[in-house]
């Protein structure tokens, strides 16, 4: 019997890694969500796939620290074998660049929440090993005009999973990050231009669960993505100063 | 990326996405004219509304419940039928009605009351559909089935979205015995041909459909492909096929193409074993295969013209229509007819009648391409046949008025605040 606990079940990709996950036979799933109903969404969808899984689901607020030691400890009351995190807001830089809150907001889920959450889970496993592996972004790799307080909130992330991934090196439990190009969710549909590229939410749910159970330790998804922020991360301040993107 | 499959328009619609049924309600007071969208598989403009907004409906994936007894699946309408039948084939059930791509949503397929292969024994989409939900502009919620509040029931399915937004559905599946089917290919020389071997086969055969070559002068040469569930299942994969590359500068189906297209077709079907057992994917889905197939008409993108005959004049006026195109030189290797069943159509608007249906593709070739409609229109109106909706994009009022006696009937049910660029073609508003 294998555990999976998903935090942020809900979003697009998590729940897409989930139907992947739950093809295979006597799995417990964990959907940790701030909607209860939302939730409970996600889990019958995956019932209906595979009647012979076992669906929890925990409501929390995501942003309170109490609220989430409380539920690791419960939930680490048994062995889990995997941690996403994968919860997340896009949102649109022009309004929140014009109102603070908005900063506020979007880093305390994007950056702070996945942070506790992260390692609380991390000290929650360091006994018994297992895989924690936290959804990132291409757009933590290099601040642009375009998105950087959601650039920001990531580039936390990937600092913040390198250094658990350090802190836990050698033993066995492995931190994941996963860095995800533009998709195509929800977060991101409005606001596609006809003609721009977007990968399909199921190749990159494919390429995830792939680089998971390979035990990779940064997923760039798709895999071309890597090249091109390699590329972008070296360009000079002159050069990419000129840019606009 | 929310176009309409015929890629015939530039303009779409804003697009607001719907991730959650309790968005629609929000959606649609918030905004003056939407139009549920599901992933663009309708050819004209039922699926646009430019200068409005498009509520994207793919997100509502989600099943909700499914009873392996009985087999009836409630699901939210963004659901793909394929993703219905990789689900439950597996477990021995499967739609019973099917279009011939599996790229359609629940709710597109209840909208347009789409129609397959298996016509002639289990009717419309709709004819397998046990309930929905509706939600209005106003906030109302109407649970919709053909015994309660039968007469919204009727209206919305066919009803190409007008109606409101179907947020979930109740489908009843057929039970099977596997994924494969036995097919039989049988070819014919002539439109005779093909309805003789129609009345001969109708009734062994679940499914049918034949493909029709366009070009011939005298004698439209076709093929019949039937099939029936097989009873021997041995355990295949398929696998996903590729996708069309780009588009080209033109249409690659044109006048130098369209003639060595169809006798190529024709020639590398004579030539296969007449009987074997496929995939069902193969067998409902052959052009899914090839993903965006649609890019092979080029930028102007095409049309394709759906229509069907009643019984009494279904002969002579295919034959006519047949006669028309070939003349033109205009067409394309998708010729499709299908003999369908007897069994009314629920929908007010529902395309499907007893009679013979014929579908063409023909890239756009402006103002030549309309003129020929407007001589296959003339056919069609004379013989109390009528359009597809879902296919349309250019059709009259006059021509929409001939053919659908329940207009008036329908228009008591729209949503004031849903509308789209067909609506607003055939309907006024």
């Amino acid at each position: 019997m294998k555990r999976i606990v998903i935090v942020g079940a809900t979003s697009t990709i998590a729940s897409e890694c989930a139907r992947i996950w739950n093809q295979t036979d006597n799995v417990t799933f964990v959907l940790v969500a701030r909607d209860k109903s939302k939730a409970k969404r996600v889990a019958k969808d995956l019932r209906v796939r595979n009647p012979k899984n076992n669906f929890e689901i925990e409501t929390l607020n995501f942003e309170k620290p109490k609220q989430i030691a409380g539920l690791i400890e419960e939930v680490a009351k048994e062995k889990i074998d995997l941690v996403l995190i994968a919860h997340g807001v896009l949102p649109e830089q022009q309004e929140v660049q014009t109102d603070l809150r908005g900063i506020k907001r979007v880093l305390n889920i994007n950056a702070t929440s996945v942070a506790m959450f992260a390692e609380g889970f991390a000290n929650a496993m360091q006994e018994t090993g297992g895989t924690i592996a936290v959804i990132g972004s291409v757009a933590g790799d290099r601040g642009r005009k375009a998105n950087y307080v959601y650039g920001s909130s990531k580039a936390l992330v990937e600092t913040y999973s390198r250094g658990l991934a350090h802190r836990f090196a050698g033993s066995n439990l492995n931190i994941c990050l996963i860095k995800p190009g533009p998709t195509a969710t929800a977060m991101t549909a409005e606001r596609t231009q006809k003609g721009q590229k977007q990968a399909s939410v199921e190749q990159v749910a494919a390429q995830i669960v792939k680089g998971i159970s390979k035990g990779k330790l940064v997923i760039y998804t798709p895999g071309i993505w890597r090249w091109i922020m390699l590329v972008i991360r070296h360009l000079p301040t002159s050069i990419f100063n000129r840019l606009n993107f | 990326m929310f176009d309409s499959w015929g890629r015939l328009n530039t303009k779409s619609g804003e697009v607001k996405i719907v991730s959650d049924i309790g968005q629609i309600k929000t959606l649609l007071k918030k905004t003056q004219s939407s139009l549920p969208y599901g992933v663009g598989r309708s050819y004209g403009d039922v699926c646009i509304n430019p200068d409005g907004t498009l509520l994207s409906m793919s997100e509502l994936d989600r099943f909700i419940s499914f009873d392996p007894e009985t087999g009836i699946l409630k699901c939210e309408a963004g659901v793909l039928l394929r993703d219905i039948q990789r689900q439950f084939v597996p477990m021995g059930w499967a739609l019973p009605v099917t279009p011939g791509t599996q790229f359609v949503t629940v709710g597109g397929a209840i909208a347009n009351d789409v129609h397959g292969k298996s016509h002639h024994v289990h009717g419309t989409f709709a004819h397998n559909v046990l309930k929905f939900t509706l939600i209005r502009s106003d906030g109302e919620s109407i649970e919709c089935s053909p015994t309660k509040n039968p007469d919204w029931f009727a209206a919305t399915v066919g009803g190409i979205g007008l109606t409101g937004v179907i947020s979930k559905a109740t489908l009843k599946l057929q039970k099977i015995a596997g994924p494969l089917i036995d097919t039989q290919t049988i070819p014919f020389g002539s439109v005779e041909e093909f309805f003789q071997l129609t009345l001969a086969t109708n009734n062994a055969w679940e499914n049918s459909v034949s493909w029709i070559d366009c070009t011939t002068k005298r004698k439209n040469r076709g093929l019949l492909m039937v099939g029936n569930r097989s009873t021997n299942q041995t355990e295949t994969k398929y696998k996903d096929g590729l996708t069309f590359p780009f588009e080209p500068p033109v249409s690659l189906i044109n006048k130098f193409t369209l003639k060595p297209g169809n006798l190529g077709y024709y020639a590398l079907n004579r030539i296969k074993p007449s009987k074997s057992t496929v995939h069902y994917e193969k067998f409902f889905y052959p052009l899914d295969g090839v993903g965006e197939w649609n890019k092979i008409y080029g930028p102007k993108g095409f049309y394709q013209y759906q229509s069907v005959i009643p019984p009494e004049n279904a002969l002579s006026a295919t034959k006519e229509m047949l006669s028309e195109i070939s003349k033109s030189g205009q067409g394309s290797v998708l010729g499709v007819l299908k003999a369908f069943g007897d069994t009314p159509s629920i929908g007010l608007l529902s395309f499907p009648m007893a009679g013979t249906t014929l579908a063409l593709d023909f890239p756009n070739r402006g103002a030549e391409t309309e003129k020929l409609f407007e001589r296959l229109d003339a056919i069609v109106k004379a013989a109390n046949g009528r359009l597809y909706l879902a296919k349309d994009a250019r059709m009259s009022r006059e021509m929409f008025a001939s053919g659908y006696s329940e207009i008036e009937n329908f228009t008591r049910f729209r949503d004031p605040k849903i509308s789209s660029a067909m609506s607003r073609r055939l309907l006024g508003s």
